[in-house]
């Protein structure tokens, strides 16, 4: 069949000429299918990147809290990028446990300097690192764990008063969000 | 070979491997690529394979603007606009499902066309072709619930006259409105249930279009003469030749397409769908999409409630019957020097009706929608009845190849050959 359409002056498709030198049907199908490919890559694009965070969502990617009015020892909890984040206005007791831990005695390894700006705030996100679970500790009724910070009730992990791991399934400490002071008693999480 | 397992032809052992259990590459190997083909299409033969390739389009585009849609009254225009204006890429989404619907009965009106004027209703096909009406009335059920959803004046006013058109049926109409907007009036069960069930025809689309291929693939296409094969040298198969023609006529389609979603796309819409819907105020001129024009004209030219709803699901209906309508064995309408003609005429008096359905139902317009009515019923219940008795036919041609192959091909068998009409 290829032979009838082949004009009768070139080669036809696997013929006399050796294997390197390819015919014009060949390059033909590599043009085409080239085509092709890119063709359905180009159009399968904007189908893949409708499905990411569209401009409103972006939008609302940021929050500001206000400071002033969490008491020492309060924690708080704000919504951010639909997800909650603990703010804890931490007591001298609570920031001097943070600090005394043997940072290479942990299963996360991270100085409590690392993980705030200014010493009495702690900043991160309520999701626990094992399964997206929120732990528990913002209410002074909370269960805390044995390490004063947070006490994640899906599967028992364990979290300090600096937000890092101590015992149970979780493998990292809370994550610490992108923050900024915008003012002494203001800040702008995202 | 082990029994019970499928003999396969294919070399490839994984290939070879599921086809021996599940012979899906013999049958695609059977149906698209060596299926025997009329060699003599031409290209009017593409809008099959372009109506299957839109509404592919339709669908891939339609999951993933319900992926960012709401279906509810107070939330579907807003939702509308933000897929327009945050989701990324939403406004192409969007455009390309609007005007696919367009391209879909664009290519489906030729594809209709093509079968009217190459014969291709007529014995064996005719199950074929009811099948084909089943998907264009699937077809015009999903666009116009479509239409409904970004819930603006023309879909809202546009569900409130299609519905009310079943209250024309005596004694039961009433209540059947009612079952159809789960309401009193068109609202927000009305706007949820046709959500649910344009997502659906689709997938009951794609099943009807299954069994028009499988039936088409039992009689085999009908070609521009409209006679049989008689033997291999009146087909090709269908890969490359087809595949490659089709690919052709899939360009020009993809250009059309994209003129339209890039530099036009609100063109075949209606600026007041840009408005939300509003219960308390109906715009000053309500008109259906383009696509439902002729049959919009139809229901208007008659002055009568029941009469004008039944003539225009008659327009549809009448569609069934074509096969048993045209008595003529000449399926081809090159071979019908009457009839041929009538058809063109009833072509034009189709784009009439198109035109007269977007006019104000008032004055001259209704005269014309009057007379185009009942030349559209006249063409199929009087004219082809008729013409099959008294119109004399031209000469068919013995056989596809010997038409096409200019000089003649070869005949299948030692029949004494004429000179004969070049189509």
């Amino acid at each position: 069949m290829a032979d009838t359409l082949a004009p009768s002056s070139s080669p036809s498709t696997g013929g006399a000429h050796g294997p390197e030198q390819g015919t014009k049907r060949d390059f033909l199908k590599l043009v085409t299918g080239s085509f092709a490919v890119i063709g359905v890559g180009a159009i399968a694009w904007p189908f893949i990147a409708s499905m990411n965070p569209a401009k409103d969502v972006l939008a609302l990617a940021s929050t500001d809290v206000d400071l002033s009015h969490i008491a020492e020892g309060q924690a708080v909890t704000v919504m951010w990028r639909g997800k909650p984040v603990f703010v804890r206005h931490r007591t001298p007791q609570e920031i001097e446990q943070a600090q005394a831990v043997d940072v290479s005695s942990l299963r996360d390894p991270e100085t409590d300097a690392a993980r705030v700006q200014k010493a009495p705030w702690l900043i991160v996100v309520g999701v626990c690192t094992h399964l997206g679970c929120v732990p528990l500790g913002q209410k002074p009724t909370d269960p805390r764990g044995d390490y004063g910070g947070w006490f994640c009730p899906c599967h028992g992990s364990e979290y300090d008063t600096s937000g890092r791991i101590r015992r149970g399934p979780a493998p990292l400490n809370l994550v610490v969000p992108e923050y900024a002071f915008t003012s002494d008693t203001q800040i702008r999480i995202g | 070979m082990a029994s019970g397992l499928h003999e396969s032809s294919f070399a490839n052992p994984v290939v070879r491997w599921i086809d021996q259990r599940m012979p899906v590459f013999t049958m695609m190997q059977k149906e698209y690529g060596s299926f025997p083909t009329p060699r003599n299409f031409n290209y009017f033969w593409n809008f099959g394979a372009l109506a299957m390739i839109n509404l592919v389009i339709m669908i891939a585009t339609g999951v993933f603007l319900a992926m960012n849609y709401t279906a509810h009254t107070s939330l579907a225009f807003e939702s509308v606009e933000r897929i327009m204006r945050d989701v990324n890429y939403g406004w192409l989404l969007r455009y390309v499902h609007m005007n696919g619907a367009s391209m879909f009965f664009i290519v489906v009106y030729i594809h209709i066309w093509r079968g009217l004027y190459y014969g291709s209703y007529k014995a064996p096909r005719e199950l074929l072709w009811m099948l084909g009406v089943v998907i264009f009335l699937l077809m015009m059920a999903t666009a116009f619930m479509g239409y409904v959803l970004p819930w603006g004046q023309m879909s809202f006013w546009g569900a409130t006259v299609i519905t009310n058109l079943f209250s024309a049926i005596p004694l039961v109409g009433d209540s059947i409105v009612t079952l159809l907007w789960g309401g009193f009036s068109v609202d927000n069960p009305t706007l949820n249930r046709f959500f649910s069930l344009h997502y659906l025809l689709p997938f009951v689309i794609v099943g009807v279009v299954f069994l028009h291929v499988a039936a088409l693939h039992i009689t085999g296409s009908n070609n521009p003469l409209g006679i049989d094969p008689k033997g291999p040298q009146d087909t090709v198969p269908f890969h490359p030749y087809y595949t490659a023609k089709d690919s052709v006529g899939m360009i020009v389609y993809f250009i059309v397409f994209a003129f339209l979603v890039f530099f036009t796309p609100n063109y075949l819409g209606h600026p007041d769908n840009y408005i939300p819907a509003n219960p308390l105020s109906t715009p000053a001129h309500i008109v259906p999409e383009w696509y439902f024009l002729p049959f919009y004209a139809i229901l208007r030219a008659v002055p009568n409630k029941l009469g004008g709803v039944l003539m225009m699901f008659g327009a549809i209906a009448v569609l069934f019957v074509l096969p048993w309508l045209d008595r003529s064995p000449v399926r081809s309408m090159r071979f019908r020097p009457i009839a041929k003609w009538l058809l063109l005429l009833w072509t034009a008096n189709f784009l009439v009706l198109m035109w007269a359905g977007g006019r104000p139902a008032e004055g001259i317009y209704v005269l014309i929608a009057r007379l185009s009515t009942a030349y559209y019923f006249a063409y199929f219940l009087v004219i082809l009845p008729l013409l099959s008795k008294v119109e004399r036919p031209l000469p068919l041609p013995e056989s596809i190849s010997r038409a096409v192959l200019r000089g003649g091909g070869p005949l299948h068998s030692a029949a004494a050959a004429k000179p004969m009409e070049k189509a």
